[in-house]
């Protein structure tokens, strides 16, 4: 069961792809204007991870070392498109929103780097629970990024929402700011996620910071540590 | 030449900035004279935020606070910034575009003298990027303006955005000469019938072209003061003279006089106190050439082809990252050795 744990546990904190290993920041960066938009690519990696990382560990013993890489790919390419396809016929409104960017989850490398990194020399179960929670640890900060910058920007929370769930869901968006607030535009714009990310990294590496500072002082903190 | 004996003059960074604030009083004392005192309320409150924000700062950062306060370049950058910015522009315009230059520009990228951009140029950038409507509402001239606020009233616009009665904002904001000709441009208007509306003055803007004089001669002095060399500053003339001229010759009704560009906007500010900060700047004499002439032709773009009405600020950072590479290429060599070893 540790071994589980552990998978868990580096997905969605120690190993974060999205604040510690920075991959698959091209949609983490581009995509992450508002969290509804954040969170359905989230999930749609999600899901792609968690299946192309089952797959991939169900043939790896059959894929000869030179070609992998093509092969992997083949694979990951097959599992997109099924997901595209599902979100075109079911979530049509998102779809058009997210756009180029669900096809785009062939090429992101966190995708990539796990089938690589991990399917392909561990069984079927922990690749699949290692897709999934580095997927979901992606999510996290994507949605994490979403709303800093949707509650900056605009004002308001899971705005869009009626893009999933029909018009009735509009009622569910929330006005954060007082309803003069007219956005800081900025937020919206790219550079705005780059600022994001790296208040969001920081974040990350202070708490690590002060958890190790805790460990190596655990009644009084007092000269400099180099940690 | 010099004679012995050579000792240096103890020169801090406190008296440079000092001497940069002060190269700027005249041109901020014609400003109040030309447009109203309302500058003088922004400059303060920028200038009280950038203190508060820089000792908030360097306190975070466990380093002594009052050093830092007293070498005067969060004050200098402070004054920049409220003299890029439209003087009747909300509070909240100031407070947060200090907040970008003091502590994201700026402390976030390492403190003073480990910034990669400059500061003030950043904080303006964000604020034009994400408040157009606010950045180009400036004080008219008080010759043309139909009524004129005082101090009291200025702050009190400033802060609550409330006007006394009887007053309009249009009769105390006017567009810009670069903002006039950008629009009358796109309305088919040819540049000599848009030079005789009143904004425009006799080289620049009615009465800004002052105060641009005396950014020129503020910035004279910081020569003379040896406080900046005068490469970057011609370098950055002659780019955007140059590259305006051009353009001026091939079609005079659609391209105004260089001259004209010289006078307006942010460049004396710009070219004499912007540019030469030395942190953000090119550092070698070959590199400042490059680094100043890049500035111009890229400020004249952006004016004439780029959706902004002034380019200053964004040719600053577009050749602000390309420093260390201007750096690296310009290195003089040293004495004795040959051709690319240099390093070594």
């Amino acid at each position: 069961m540790s071994q589980y744990r552990d998978i868990l546990y580096n997905g969605l904190w120690k190993q974060n792809p999205g604040v510690v290993q920075l991959l698959g920041l091209c949609p983490l960066l581009g995509i992450s204007n508002s969290v509804v938009n954040a969170v359905g690519l989230g999930l749609a990696t999600t899901l792609v991870m968690t299946f192309s990382n089952g797959a991939i560990s169900a043939i790896r013993n059959l894929v000869s070392h030179e070609i992998r890489i093509p092969v992997f790919i083949l694979v990951i390419a097959a599992l997109v498109t099924v997901i595209d396809m599902a979100m075109n016929a079911f979530v049509h409104p998102l779809y058009l929103v997210l756009g180029i960017f669900v096809p785009l989850i062939v090429t992101n490398c966190i995708v990539l780097a796990r089938t690589d990194a991990f399917a392909a020399k561990n069984p079927l179960l922990p690749s699949m629970l290692d897709g999934f929670a580095m997927g979901i640890g992606l999510t996290l900060v994507i949605t994490a990024l979403g709303a800093l910058r949707e509650v900056v920007g605009k004002g308001t929370l899971f705005s869009g929402l009626d893009l999933a769930f029909g018009p009735a869901a509009q009622a569910f968006v929330i006005h954060v700011t007082p309803t003069d607030y007219k956005g800081f535009l900025l937020a919206i714009l790219p550079p705005g996620a780059f600022f994001g990310l790296g208040l969001l990294i920081a974040l990350r590496n202070w708490w690590d910071l002060r958890a190790q500072r805790a460990a190596a002082h655990p009644v009084t903190i007092t000269a400099p540590h180099s940690a | 030449m010099q004679t012995s004996p050579y000792i240096a003059e103890q020169t801090s960074v406190s008296i440079i900035m000092l001497k940069v604030l002060a190269a700027l009083v005249p041109a901020i004392a014609a400003y109040v004279w030309l447009f109203g005192p309302a500058i003088l309320v922004t400059l303060t409150l920028a200038s009280i935020t950038a203190l508060a924000l820089e000792a908030a700062a360097v306190r975070l950062r466990g380093w002594p606070i009052k050093p830092f306060l007293l070498d005067g370049s969060a004050l200098v950058t402070a004054w920049l910034l409220a003299l890029s910015l439209p003087p009747i522009a909300p509070w909240w315009l100031i407070v947060l575009g200090t907040f970008f230059a003091i502590i994201v520009a700026k402390h976030l990228y390492g403190g003073l003298g480990n910034n990669l951009f400059n500061p003030a140029m950043v904080g303006y950038a964000v604020l034009i990027i994400s408040f157009p409507v606010q950045m180009t509402q400036w004080s008219a001239p008080l010759s043309l303006a139909g009524a004129h606020l005082d101090l009291w009233q200025a702050a009190q616009y400033i802060f609550t955005h409330t006007l006394p009665d009887g007053i309009s904002l249009d009769a105390i904001s006017s567009a810009t000469p670069l903002d006039t000709l950008r629009t009358q441009l796109q309305l088919e208007h040819t540049v000599r019938e848009i030079t005789q509306l009143p904004i425009f003055g006799s080289i620049g803007g009615s009465g800004s072209e002052i105060v641009v004089l005396l950014f020129l001669l503020g910035g004279i002095y910081l020569w003379l003061a040896r406080i900046i060399t005068w490469h970057i500053p011609v370098a950055f003339m002659a780019g955007l003279w140059l590259t305006g001229g051009l353009f001026h010759i091939t079609d005079p009704d659609r391209y105004i006089s260089p001259w004209f560009h010289l006078a307006t906007g942010g460049v004396m500010l710009g070219a004499f106190f912007i540019a030469t900060d030395p942190v953000t700047g090119a550092t070698t004499p070959r590199g400042k050439l490059i680094f100043g002439a890049g500035i111009g032709v890229l400020t004249y773009l952006i004016r004439t082809v780029g959706g902004y009405p002034d380019g200053v600020a964004f040719a600053v950072l577009l050749m602000n990252i390309a420093v260390p590479l201007i750096d690296a290429y310009t290195q003089p060599k040293v004495y004795g050795h040959k051709k690319k070893d240099a390093e070594t």
